[in-house]
């Protein structure tokens, strides 16, 4: 009996070991297949920053630029606009920006670098579809009489303000996201990164 | 058996020692050579990317030559905005099929396309480049020794000069160039080199992981071995 | 061998022994296992021959995972993208660069491609050499040659889709091969292409056969050569049938289970046939020119031959037949008698059980004509394969002409020197 253990045992450590090995290998040979399904550098390079020229954005103007296929909000704010923000501070769902759906440095009541210019993701955070601009102030397009201007979003009525916050009791949760973004010149902007060493 | 299967294994070797016909000067380069490759890659964005493009190849791979973006972007990025876009030719294809007749075939996989039983496509590609000479009856005032009546005139001939066929069907400089010859056959060395490398930017690394499977193989090997003579022990 | 009475699984009252317990009373689980591993007996005197019915599964395996994958990124398109290339080649680039270890993926499969014919071309010389296709396994043999047939057109669709030089030409003469039947051939290779040229919707075509048609009737193929095998249960280098001599339980005396013996027997086959594996495809992943031919890396161009096309090197014995055909006979042209010629080739193989009248099976009892046919036949084949590499030549010709004469004499002249042939009586048990 003891003999035949003595076998067994040796034999048994043998499949064990020969099992371990191969198993590594087999782990191993995951990998490369697995890999091959993240982003192509194609697809990188489709979604590397964007660097967009705003020196003949007039205030009160917005452009639409391509990020990784979703479009970016580029507003310049005029004063109006801006003076809106604080009155508003008591119907935002975050009025403070306290969720992380921006930078550090756009943590601020206008939640932007420069106060005039902002930047900002144009998907909803309810379901994905793409907000339009409502600027003008009261019932003049389709909006409620106190309105005092933003976006509304067309799938499910989330409404946001100048700064792309979100009014309370709507269906998206959160504020618009602001993507990571820096001035490489005074009117020049990098759209996908942060600014290096900052 | 031992016969039968010694016959069998002799006869495909004996079948495949038929010769060549073209006489390709062997490359002297490395793909190993970065300092190489990066004058190679140079080269070949100033003269063989205005007409040909290397559209498989994005400009951010040459900072596998050693080299920093900003480096990319001001020496050898012309054609491209973005370090990530590929390496276009600056007109349209179609543009140029116009101009032409033939749209210049795309450069990034020419060096593994052009290999024979003659060489290498290295081979084939250094040697290509340094025999051009003139000859009036073609539309471009070149031919070339290796590829008869080419479209492509000489677009070196400044670097290397004039070269003619003389009687005894041999190569001649008769003009010399901006470049000595030994060191136009270096730039065509570097040029070539930077082609192989772009054939397969991956085939050093390719060859790594080859040794680190190879290692592991023989690992496992001497486990599966063991366990099947473990095994085998019963079998009488 | 596969004994399907085997007695349902009784749990020892674990969990797992529940759950196996709950699975063998509505699954044949344990009885396939017994039946197809732990209790079927393969003699025990099995060589290095073999291996390769177990590799040839491996490289099945590789080559439909690896394929899964590629079709993630592939794209079966002929029009010209942006670049002014192919978007078909441009993707297989795309792959070899871009995608993340893609350029591993695409040698692996490539080299997998000319793998399995290796291993299964050694696979089938096991069967001829030990007559494995003798009585009762002739279904399991012609199982296999239906594999071969399949493996052909699966490796000629795949070979479409990298739509390289190589890719174009290669699939317009062998379309164009079709023409070659009188009456129906031209609008049959205008059927075939669904064009009047090799075209997109060729290349449309040939990549669902590759990916689905074939794939799904080969995984049957070999289930049913499998179950065949497994039925009359293995022969061996001796050519004797081992259930003939049982011991008081039934078992084959010189029989062992596959499982344990064979399973780890095959992995140290499986480990060597990849070191190999693995040195072609990270060291010479071209093969020479072989698995990779040079001029596929041009783009396919309608309006370019290349200089000298040759179809890989496995279809090359066969195409060498093809040509050497240079007669019209009856009044029909050489073109067409050199597709029969080259059908029957390959169609011959299944006759084997039927033309073979030895009173042995294998070639260790087997007299000096047989062997000399043998050798022959394998000589003449390898040299067909040669010279379908080569450009036509004078002497390839004659000599093709020769081989193909060798590898038709050595099937249709095997009743006869087959019977005459000099044999040692074939031991009662295996000699190991």
């Amino acid at each position: 009996m003891s003999n035949e253990c003595k076998v067994d045992c040796g034999r048994r450590r043998l499949v064990v070991a020969t099992a371990a090995v191969g198993g590594v290998g087999a782990v191993a040979a995951l990998v490369p297949f697995v890999s091959s399904m993240l982003p192509s550098e194609r697809a990188k390079a489709a979604g590397a920053p964007v660097e967009v020229d705003i020196s003949k954005l007039e205030p009160g103007q917005m452009m639409t630029v391509e990020w990784r296929g979703k479009p970016v909000w580029i507003l310049h704010r005029n004063q109006d606009m801006l003076e809106t923000l604080p009155k508003l501070d008591g119907e935002m769902a975050d009025p403070n920006s306290d969720k992380k759906m921006q930078p550090e440095y756009a943590k601020n009541p206008t939640r932007s670098i420069k106060p005039e210019i902002l930047v900002t993701v144009g998907i909803c955070t309810h379901l994905g579809c793409s907000p339009s601009s409502k600027f003008k102030k009261g019932a003049d397009e389709g909006m409620s009489a106190d309105w005092l201007g933003g976006f509304l979003c067309p799938c499910h009525g989330s409404t946001f303000d100048f700064a792309g916050r979100v009014y309370k009791a709507k269906p998206a949760p959160d504020n618009l996201e602001v993507p990571p973004h820096y001035y490489i010149a005074d009117t020049r902007i990098l759209i996908g990164e942060d600014k290096k060493g900052a | 058996m031992k016969k039968f299967l010694i016959a069998m294994l002799c006869t495909p070797l004996m079948a495949f020692a038929a010769g060549g016909s073209v006489h390709l000067d062997k490359w002297p380069g490395s793909v190993a050579d970065k300092a190489a490759l990066q004058n190679g890659a140079k080269l070949f964005v100033n003269y063989c990317l205005n007409c040909h493009g290397a559209s498989y190849m994005r400009y951010n791979k040459l900072m596998e030559l050693g080299l920093t973006e900003q480096q990319v972007k001001d020496n050898l990025m012309f054609t491209a905005d973005k370090i990530g876009e590929p390496m276009r030719i600056a007109g349209r294809a179609e543009e140029q099929k116009a101009w032409f007749g033939a749209t210049p075939p795309d450069l990034t996989v020419i060096a593994r396309a052009r290999s024979s039983q003659d060489g290498s496509g290295a081979d084939w590609l250094y040697t290509y480049l340094r025999q051009f000479y003139r000859d009036e009856n073609r539309p471009t005032g070149w031919n070339n020794v290796v590829f008869e009546n080419v479209g492509m005139p000489h677009i070196f001939w400044e670097l290397q000069g004039e070269q003619i066929l003389n009687k005894d069907h041999k190569l001649e400089l008769a003009v010399p160039g901006k470049l000595p010859p030994k060191e136009y056959d270096q730039a065509v060395s570097d040029l070539v080199g930077f082609m192989v490398w772009m054939g397969e930017p991956m085939q050093e690394e390719r060859k790594r992981i080859g040794w680190i499977v190879l290692a592991f193989l023989s690992v496992l090997f001497v486990f599966a071995y063991k366990l099947k003579k473990e095994y085998w022990k019963d079998v009488k | 061998m596969a004994n399907t009475n085997f007695e349902k699984y009784k749990s020892d009252g674990s969990l797992g022994g529940n759950v196996l317990e709950w699975v063998d009373a509505r699954f044949p689980l344990t009885a396939m296992w017994r039946g197809h591993l732990s209790e079927y007996y393969a003699p025990k005197n099995f060589n290095f021959w073999y291996f390769f019915g177990s590799l040839a599964l491996l490289v099945l395996v590789i080559q439909i995972v690896t394929g899964i994958f590629l079709v993630m990124h592939y794209k079966p398109d002929a029009s010209l993208n942006a670049n002014g290339v192919p978007v078909a080649f441009a993707s297989v680039e795309y792959i070899m660069r871009d995608v993340p270890w893609g350029w591993m993926i695409r040698y692996m499969h490539s080299t997998g491609a000319s793998a399995f014919f290796i291993v299964v071309y050694l696979h089938m010389f096991r069967g001829m050499m030990y007559g494995s296709y003798r009585k009762p396994r002739e279904l399991t043999w012609l199982f296999g040659v239906g594999i071969f047939l399949c493996l052909m057109g699966e490796a000629f669709f795949g070979y479409l889709l990298p739509w390289g030089q190589m890719s174009f030409w290669g699939a317009q003469v062998i379309v164009n091969l079709f023409s070659a039947i009188p009456l129906i051939g031209d609008p049959l290779s205008i059927w075939l292409r669904g064009d009047f040229v090799i075209g997109d919707a060729t290349l449309n075509r040939f990549f669902s056969f590759h990916v689905i048609a074939f794939p799904l009737v080969l995984i049957g193929l070999i289930a049913a050569h499998i179950l065949a095998l497994h039925e009359t249960g293995s022969n061996n280098p001796d050519g004797v049938e081992i259930k003939a001599k049982k011991d008081e339980k039934g078992i084959p005396l010189d029989g062992i289970p596959f499982h344990p013996y064979y399973t780890v027997k095959d992995i140290v086959g499986v480990v060597v046939f990849l070191m190999v594996f693995s040195a072609i495809m990270f060291f010479a992943p071209e093969g020479g020119g072989y698995f990779l031919e040079r001029p596929n890396f041009f783009p396919a161009d309608p309006l370019k031959t290349p200089d000298h096309i040759a179809p890989v090197w496995y279809f090359t014995p066969f195409y060498s037949i093809l040509r050497a055909v240079v007669w019209p006979i009856f009044g029909i042209d050489a073109k067409f008698w050199g597709v029969v010629a080259m059908g029957a080739s390959v169609v011959i193989f299944a006759f084997l059980p039927w033309l073979d009248r030895s009173p042995v099976k294998s070639i260790r009892y087997r007299g000096p004509i047989y062997k000399t046919f043998l050798t022959l036949f394998v000589i003449s084949f390898f040299i067909l394969g040669y010279l379908g590499t080569q450009s036509p030549s004078y002497w390839g010709e004659k000599i093709s002409q020769l081989c193909s004469l060798i590898y038709f004499g050595f099937f249709l002249l095997m009743p006869w020197y087959s019977k005459v042939d000099k044999y040692r009586p074939a031991p009662e048990r295996v000699t190991g």
